[in-house]
């Protein structure tokens, strides 16, 4: 019976390390197969690339571990990010045209928050309904047309570098350390925890459940926003299709980071770790020329994996 | 003859405990065999091992004289084992019948891939009508009283016809009446060679009940006696290995001014115009059968559900209360009957679990101070005695009555002014229950007024200042510390009530 004692450790082992181990995994196979894998530049590229994805999926974090789920991210993204890049076109300065981005955003995340605390209607449901009618909106205020030539001093955060970093990643990395810090050591994060593990336990012990579930979607729609005023300021054109399918990616990075989907559970290292892990494929599976078709198999399989392990070691 | 089950050398630890070392015993068929022992010594981790829920680290496991390896809970159906697990298992969106034939469903003769259900229902309505309960196996759990719930866990437990039946607490959440139900119970499965392993904190139960009393200490077998060789007194030795001075030292306090008042407080027909006066400093006990409005009448004044009518005023003002965090802020706590579904966060830590509710108050600019809530959780933990290997470990991790003690401390820290307690001892051991008691003095001392429903007569006699009486929605009775009996509360309980001691109620209608 000494086995089961080691067998245990393992477990504990696994639950703590398993990412990081499969991460490292995947980068000793493609550094194996692909020589240009490694590389410095490519590295860059790979976090660069993981950026967009990472920001939305930092306020899908906040969501999942409440015990809900936010579909609408990507239509909330491209309306925030057509209207701002139109106004910026129409000579609105720049701070401004991000703010007001920010707000729609947060806005729009907060009608998502009061038809679930309010409405009582299952996130699933609220948001998908958001995503609907956020995307119609983006297409209809921008009557199908891209918006380009967007200011120079708005596309430094998507194009230009930090010494050597390109913007995107900074602006990841602060948000990600914003939302550490947030969910760490704050009341705020604390009370998000204690929903996601018993919204009726949390609310007999006076947390603001209501409250806090708002502002968690409505964090989730600024971050949706952020994401794309990057993503804008990259391509250096905002159409009302982009952001299709970023739920998904959102959803992928956190749950392969190990947040459970009851809430409660996981945390904003696992989501970084996840969206790199996924990132990572895909540049890998791109050196080495698989199709594009084949990349979303794979990463599917993925996913359905590290579920299986979350499952098989008990987390 | 061999012995029905036979433990040798079992040891388990979990990460930071041993939880159960060198443990070896026996137990006869036809036996009652009570095992007891101190919050977090080992039981339930002890039973869980022979129910298949988790694996030794080593040890040997013999039933009937055969060696056996239970490495599932379905391997220990298999063997005739089965348990009543400490915290409710069933699921709350099924129907009773649906709970207690799970995964071994009556099939149809004609069509082996259909349930049959006319015959899982009469089947499962057999097995509470045995019991004597007033439930239909086609309600849904989620409609039960925590009481009836538990009666369905061990409904479903004795319809497995098994030769070893483990009862982890299982009157920690029942009434007299259906305390004396089960044990009858119990007693006639013994008559027909089963064995009972029964767990309980409460010594008068084990000592009605059980033949053979063993004593579990720190992961250890202290000793086994027979019931009729062995006190009362020398069990509790035993248990926390030194003499124990038990049993509610209530203090004298002196009564002070009206702090709580409620008046014709309504809510459907468990609270038909509730009348209630809680004064500065004093204990308050609320006794009645369960399903009498008790809890509906804690969480009424605490503010978690919405009342048709009645008024509630604190020091002399009218409060209005539309949820939980406006009772908190001000200053009524109330612990919850059933900490798993409404006190704890079971897979966060002690630390958070203690300081939910008084986050404003250590916290700057929303910013926690931790070296703040470290300190003020290692006060609790050291005041109350709870048995954690750190202040990070996730309450999950902690045993039954521990984890109720966490569920305390929350509430004891944030300093209230009035302090609801329902069932506040529920699961918890002699010695912490004493410490708990003392607690609740110590506060009524400092002048907090406490209200404290419990199903135990005998906390709520050596505790309470008055005791209030509840049956069928109302308040039927009220003593006071001196006028109050054991007979006197369980008339006014079930019924007869005796009309001159409708003080408060008489007055004010
Ligand atoms: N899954 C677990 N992980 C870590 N520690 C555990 C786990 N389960 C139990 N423990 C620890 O093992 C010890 C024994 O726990 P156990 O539940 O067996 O106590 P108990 O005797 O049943 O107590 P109670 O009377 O409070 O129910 C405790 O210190 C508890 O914290
Ligand atoms: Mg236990």
């Amino acid at each position: 019976m000494e086995k089961t004692a080691s067998r245990q450790a393992i477990r504990l082992f696994l639950q703590r390390y398993g990412l990081l181990l499969s991460y490292g995994l995947v980068v000793l196979v493609l550094s194996l197969l692909s020589q240009r894998f490694l590389g410095i530049s490519n590295q860059i590229n790979i976090l660069r690339q993981a950026s967009i994805n990472a920001i939305v999926s930092i306020g899908m974090t906040l969501v999942i571990l409440t015990g809900g789920i936010d579909l609408s991210v990507g239509s909330i993204l491209a309306l925030s990010a057509v209207i701002s890049a139109a106004l910026m076109k129409n000579g609105l300065a720049v701070p401004w045209a991000v703010l007001t981005a920010f707000a729609i955003g947060a806005g729009l995340g907060l009608i998502n928050g009061l038809m679930i605390t309010r409405g009582r209607i299952p996130p699933f449901i609220a948001t998908l309904g958001m995503l609907t009618v956020a995307r119609g909106l983006a297409l209809m205020y921008t009557q199908g047309q891209p918006v380009t030539g967007l200011p120079p001093s708005f596309r430094y955060i998507g194009a230009g570098t930090l010494g050597s970093l390109p913007m995107p990643i900074v602006v990841a990395a602060a948000t990600f350390i914003a939302g550490i810090i947030l969910l760490r050591q704050t009341r705020f994060g604390e009370y998000i925890y204690a929903i996601g593990d018993n919204v009726q336990a949390a609310r007999l012990a006076g947390v603001p459940t209501e409250r806090v579930v708002n502002l968690v979607y409505a964090f989730s729609g600024f971050c949706a926003a952020l994401a794309g005023l990057v993503l804008i300021a990259r391509l250096d054109s905002a159409q009302p299709v982009i952001g299709q399918g970023y739920e998904f990616n959102a959803i992928a990075a956190v749950v392969v980071g190990g947040t459970s989907f009851s809430g409660g559970e996981g945390g904003l290292p696992g989501t970084l770790l996840g969206a790199l892990l996924i990132e990572t494929l895909d540049n890998g599976l791109n050196l080495l020329n698989v199709s594009a078709l084949w990349e979303q198999v794979v990463k599917g399989v993925v996913i359905a994996l590290a579920l299986l392990l979350y499952k098989a070691i008990g987390r | 003859m061999k012995p029905r089950l036979k433990f040798e050398h079992i040891y388990k630890a979990f990460p930071g405990v041993q939880a159960v070392r060198d443990f070896s015993l026996e137990a006869q068929s036809a036996e009652i065999l009570a095992l007891v022992g101190e919050n977090g010594a080992g039981k339930s981790t002890l039973m869980n091992i022979l129910s298949g829920a988790i694996l030794a680290d080593s040890g040997r496991i013999f039933l009937d004289g055969e060696e056996v390896m239970i490495d599932s809970p379905r391997r220990a159906l298999e063997l005739g084992i089965t348990m009543i697990h400490q915290e409710l298992a069933l699921i709350p969106q099924m129907s009773v019948g649906q709970n207690i034939f799970l995964g071994r469903e009556p099939r149809l003769s004609t069509l082996r891939a259909m349930v049959d259900w006319k015959e899982l229902y009469r089947l499962a309505q057999q097995e509470l009508d045995r019991l004597g309960l007033k439930i239909s196996a086609r309600d849904l759990v989620q409609d039960l009283t925590i009481a009836q719930r538990q009666m369905v866990e061990i409904a479903k437990a004795l319809s497995y016809k098994a030769r070893l039946i483990v009862l982890d607490e299982p009157t920690s959440a029942l009434s007299e009446r259906e305390i004396e139900t089960l044990f009858d119970l119990m007693r006639s499965l013994r008559q027909h060679g089963v064995t009972l392993i029964f767990i309980s904190h409460r010594l008068e139960e084990v000592f009605a009940v059980a033949d053979r009393i063993a004593v579990m200490r720190d992961g250890q077998l202290i000793g086994v006696k027979a019931a009729n060789e062995i006190s009362r007194d020398e069990v509790v030795e035993m248990m926390v290995g030194r003499e124990l001075k038990e049993f509610f030292p209530k203090a004298n306090v002196q009564r002070g001014a009206l702090v709580l008042s409620v008046r014709g407080l309504k809510r459907g027909k468990n609270l038909r115009g509730i009348n209630l006066d809680l004064y500065q400093g004093e204990i308050v006990g609320v006794a009645g059968l369960v399903g009498s409005g008790r809890s509906e009448l804690a969480r009424a004044i605490f503010g978690a559900d919405r009342v048709e009518a009645g008024k509630i005023s604190l020091n002399g003002k009218e409060i209005q209360l539309h949820k939980p965090e406006d009772a908190i802020r001000l200053g009524i706590g109330f612990v919850p009957e059933d900490r798993k579904a409404q006190g704890l966060f079971l897979g966060q830590s002690v630390r958070s679990n203690i300081v939910i509710s008084l986050l404003n108050r250590i916290s700057q600019l929303g910013f926690i101070r931790f070296k703040l809530a470290d300190e003020l959780v290692e006060k609790m933990i050291r005041q109350l005695n709870i048995k954690t290997p750190s202040v990070q470990q996730r309450v999950r991790n902690l045993s039954g009555g521990n984890q109720q003690k966490v569920v305390i401390a929350r509430w004891m820290s944030l300093n209230p002014k009035v302090l609801i307690l329902d069932e506040p001892t529920r699961g918890v051991d002699v010695a912490a229950k004493a410490e708990i008691h003392a607690l609740i003095s110590k506060l009524a001392g400092q002048g907090v007024s406490i209200l404290m429903i419990s199903s135990e007569l005998l906390e709520i006699l050596g505790v309470s200042d008055r005791i209030l009486v509840m049956r069928e929605g109302n308040i039927t009775a009220e003593f006071s510390r001196k006028e109050a009996t054991q007979e006197a509360i369980m008339r006014a309980a079930t019924g007869q009530v005796d009309n001159q001691r409708l003080s408060l109620q008489s007055q004010t209608v």
